[in-house]
């Protein structure tokens, strides 16, 4: 397909229909609408379905029925209205539904404002629905990455029957980029779990979360955590950015990451060797790299859009050998890169360096 | 020569019901699985089954089944339909399922005139977990909540949700029946059969109401609870047709 100027919304909305989703069950929020708006516009030329839903609860259980009964579905919301999801994701995981949940995330708690923060990082990566679940996180931090990730995590659904969200900042949502995306549907197999109403020509199918029987219940989890480590074994995914020679470390995610970059590459024109980590999937976190790097790092960096959410997964994965020094911003303010590089500077001072 | 007068539907598996002996759902299961056997829809029906006591209906009905979330099988069943729309699909939900927790969802399906048969089980109390109020109980019934009878200055009055539902537009076909003697269960499965036909003819959709016994939440005999649907249920919440947009056609 041609490249062409795309606001991320809409690329989402497109890509996803172009890799072969073919159900989308959404409700109105800032600042995902046009992601909504596309699919109504679109889905149904495309032989798809679409439903505005009465809530962001009612939204998920469509999906958790369309990918019940077999069908590739989606559904899309931001902060307040992902926090509604939770049940349904959590039944989507207990079930081993694959289904796919854009989060376009705004600033909180509460109602808090429509501009881009990253405050949702344990919302999406830890989640609020109940058990022992994993739920993928892949966040983009271009248009670009956002359809291609849009693509992945229907291939990821599909392939580990398991819900998997793309937790995209504000900013990847409105922004305009120039995106290309893949014109080829996903390929596939049939599922022969689903309960599609085919029971006269195959032994009937249940989908269920269900299992009053402790052993069974048990079992059931351990079969769960056994894909758990799967997917994180083959599903990690991060950037590596002017590591090769690095002695201090940034990780950012998301649209953040890019003003990383170009505070990396001004304090490299400074001399200073520096580089930038960016974890691409939140869950997995990608902590073996982390760790490897961080024993050959003077201190490592962290910079969100939040109070540090990510910081605890890179502490996690660093230990106590190595300093690892936070700055934030919040309520849908954006660092630039020299607020960065002052902060960079302030930590290597205390060093004497 | 010996002639077969009655047998058991194929539109139940052999599972043994879980329910209380005496508890009317099995009746209204197998009314639900005769029709569905009759108008020819079993081999392709997805039924939802909810949490309530029917939770298990899963094991029961012999058709694909998915189990729901507390209240919101009119919204799975909507992203079964909408995607399968030649599919036949059915939620079977309790009073606390349907009127309380999942209101929203119920209404609304009713609103887009979803195309969905929902069997709606009102026996006026929580009977899985254990006897609790729910929006349908009848004024002054002592449950666990409302040990000292429902207080309808503080509780309410109860919910009708078929009188509700007829009022939405969208709603195609509504009936109010019970199953508490033969006459009933006949009755009720004309009505079930009603509802279906109308999903099969895409009219849209469809409720039928069964009010239905609890004997063990009301703590009351089987006996007993047949003559309280009489005596106090029916009263409050009259039989009949509350919605039939094809009457006139
Ligand atoms: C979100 C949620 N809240 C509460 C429950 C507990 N719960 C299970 S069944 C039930 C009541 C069901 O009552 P009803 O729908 O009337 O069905 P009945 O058992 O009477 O047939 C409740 C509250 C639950 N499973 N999920
Ligand atoms: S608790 Fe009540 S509704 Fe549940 S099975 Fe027993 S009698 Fe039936
Ligand atoms: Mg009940």
């Amino acid at each position: 397909m041609a490249k062409q100027l795309m606001k991320g919304n809409e690329a989402i909305a497109k890509a996803a229909i172009v890799a072969g989703c073919r159900a989308y069950f959404g409700y109105p929020i800032t600042p995902q609408n046009e992601l909504c708006e596309y699919m109504a516009k679109y889905m149904r030329s495309s032989g798809g379905v679409f439903v505005q839903a009465e809530s962001e609860v009612a939204a998920i259980n469509m999906v958790y029925g369309a990918a019940a009964s077999g069908a590739l579905s989606m559904t899309s919301s931001s902060s307040p209205g992902i926090a509604l999801k939770q049940e349904g994701i959590s039944y989507c995981a207990g079930a081993e539904l694959p289904a796919l949940i854009v989060s376009v995330s705004r600033g909180g708690p509460g109602l808090g404002g429509i501009l881009p923060s990253q405050g949702d990082y344990n919302q999406a990566t830890r989640g609020g629905g109940n058990g022992d679940y994993h739920v993928p996180v892949f966040a983009p931090a271009s248009i670009q990455e956002a359809a291609s990730l849009v693509r992945k995590g229907l291939i990821v659904a599909a392939k580990y029957r398991n819900p998997v969200m793309v937790l995209a900042d504000g900013v990847i949502g409105q922004m305009m980029e120039p995106v290309e995306l893949d014109p080829n549907p996903i390929d596939i197999e049939a599922f022969p779990w689903a309960a599609d109403g085919n029971s006269g020509v195959r032994p009937r199918n249940i989908v269920n979360s269900l299992h009053l029987d402790v052993d069974d219940l048990e079992n059931h989890n351990k079969h769960l955590q056994a894909k758990y480590r799967a997917i994180e074994e083959n599903e990690t995914m991060w950037e590596e950015y002017k590591m090769d020679d690095a002695e201090y470390m940034f990780v950012a995610y998301g649209t953040p990451s890019r003003i990383t970059k170009s505070a990396v590459d001004e304090l490299r024109s400074e001399g200073v060797k520096v580089g930038l980590l960016r974890p691409i999937s939140l869950w997995p976190f990608p902590y073996e790299v982390i760790h490897r790097f961080s024993k050959k790092m003077k201190f490592i960096f962290v910079a969100e859009l939040s109070s540090g959410q990510m910081l605890v997964d890179v502490k996690l994965a660093v230990g106590y050998d190595t300093p690892v020094h936070f700055y934030g911003r919040m309520g849908g303010n954006i660092f630039e890169p020299l607020e960065l590089v002052a902060e960079f500077k302030k930590h290597q001072e205390v060093l004497g360096q | 020569m010996t002639t077969t007068v009655f047998k058991k539907t194929r539109g139940l598996t052999d599972v043994p019901f879980t329910y209380c002996p005496g508890c009317t759902h099995g009746i209204i299961h197998r009314l639900v699985a005769e029709v569905l056997e009759e108008l020819e829809l079993l081999d392709t029906a997805v039924g939802i089954a909810s949490v309530g006591c029917s939770v298990m209906s899963y094991e029961f009905f012999n058709c694909d089944m998915i189990q729901a979330a507390h209240g919101r099988a009119p919204a799975v069943a909507t992203g079964v339909k909408r995607t399968h729309p030649d599919k036949t699909v059915f939620t079977y939900q309790g009073d606390g399922d349907m009127a309380s927790i999942g209101a929203a969802e119920i209404v609304h399906a009713a609103h887009r005139s979803e195309n969905i048969t929902v069997i709606f089980v009102n026996n006026a109390i929580y009977g899985m977990t254990g006897g609790q109020m729910a929006p349908t109980t009848l004024p002054g019934h002592v449950t666990t909540t409302s040990p000292f009878g429902r207080d309808t200055t503080l509780q309410g009055e109860p919910i009708r949700m078929s009188e509700m539902l007829s009022t939405i537009p969208g709603s195609y076909y509504i009936e109010r029946v019970t199953v508490i003697d033969p006459v009933s269960v006949r009755k009720a499965k004309t009505a079930i059969k009603k509802a279906f036909q109308a999903q099969k003819d895409k009219k849209g959709f469809s409720m039928i109401e069964v009010l239905s016994t609890c004997n063990v939440g009301w703590g009351v005999t089987p006996l007993d609870a047949l003559k309280q649907i009489k005596n106090d249920m029916i009263p409050y919440y009259p039989l009949g047709v509350y919605k039939d947009k094809g009457a006139n056609q």
